[in-house]
C-alpha cells in the first residue's frame, strides 16, 4: 500500500503554487526530506521554478523544524514555506 | 501560568498585566510590537501555520519560565490583516525580580521573531505588496541567547 504524505505551503510559496497543500504519495524510494522535494520538483513546472532555490526555504515535519537531510520516518505533514517574519 | 493566544481582535494589556500582578511577583516586563508607518505602508497582513505556532509559542514559553524562574508568562499574537498603528504581539513576563523579567520578555521576543511560524505581508497605499524579508539582526539577536 502506497504510504501519502500532506504537504503544507505558506506564504509566498502558497502564492506561487496556487494551492495551500496537497497530498503526495511517497515511493519507498522517497526517505529524506530532500528526497522528497526532489519528487515535488518533479511534479510540475510550477513546483520546479518555486522549490528551485531551497536555501530561501525552510521545512518543518510534523511541525518541527527540519533540515533536508532528515528522514521522514512516520511523518504526516511536510511543510514548506519561507523564513519565518513574526513578532 | 502559561497563556497562548494566537487571535484576530486586538488585546488589552491592562486585562492582561493584572491577571500575572494577581500572582504577586513584584516585577513585571512586558512588550508591545504594532504595526509601523513605514513608506507609504497601509495594512500588515500575518499569515500562520496554527498547528506548528501553537507548539513553537508554549515551547518558547516554557523555556523561558523555566529559566528565568517566572511565575507567568502570556505570549498573544494577532493573526491576518492589521493596519498601521494596530497592535500585533503582546509578551508579557512575572517574576520576583526585575533582571530576570526583562530578560526574560526580551527573550521571548528575539524567539518569537526567528522560530515560530507567522509570515508578514505588507499591502502599501498604492497597491504594492511585499512579503516582508528575515532580518540578519533577528537571528543574531536569537541567537545570542544561546551563548
Amino acid at each position: 500500500m502506497n504510504r501519502t504524505i500532506t504537504i503544507l505551503y505558506f506564504a509566498w510559496v502558497r502564492e506561487r503554487l496556487g494551492k495551500d497543500q496537497e497530498i503526495v504519495d511517497l515511493p519507498d524510494s522517497a526517505v529524506t526530506v530532500a528526497d522528497l522535494i526532489g519528487c515535488l520538483i518533479e511534479s510540475s513546472a510550477d513546483h520546479r521554478e518555486v522549490l528551485k532555490n531551497l536555501e530561501k526555504l525552510r521545512f518543518a515535519l510534523d511541525q518541527d523544524f527540519v533540515s533536508l537531510d532528515q528522514a521522514i520516518g512516520s511523518a504526516k505533514e511536510l511543510a514548506i514555506f519561507p523564513p519565518v517574519t513574526g513578532g | 501560568m502559561i497563556k497562548i493566544l494566537v487571535q484576530r481582535d486586538n488585546f488589552d494589556i491592562g486585562v492582561e498585566t493584572t491577571e500575572i500582578a494577581k500572582l504577586g511577583g513584584g516585577a513585571l516586563a512586558s512588550f508591545i510590537g504594532q504595526v509601523r508607518a513605514d513608506n507609504g505602508l497601509h495594512t500588515l497582513e500575518l499569515e500562520h501555520y496554527p498547528a506548528m505556532t501553537e507548539k513553537s509559542l508554549h515551547a518558547i514559553a516554557e523555556h523561558a519560565k523555566a529559566h528565568w524562574n517566572l511565575h507567568a508568562i502570556t505570549i498573544i499574537h494577532r493573526v491576518g490583516p492589521l493596519p498601521v498603528g494596530d497592535n500585533i504581539v503582546l509578551v508579557i513576563t512575572g517574576s520576583d525580580h526585575r533582571q530576570a523579567a526583562i530578560d526574560a520578555c526580551s527573550y521571548a521576543m528575539d524567539q518569537l521573531k526567528t522560530v515560530a511560524p507567522f509570515w508578514k505581508k505588507e499591502q502599501f497605499d498604492n497597491g504594492r505588496s511585499e512579503w516582508v524579508q528575515e532580518r540578519q539582526s533577528d537571528l543574531q539577536a536569537a541567537k545570542n541567547w544561546d551563548d
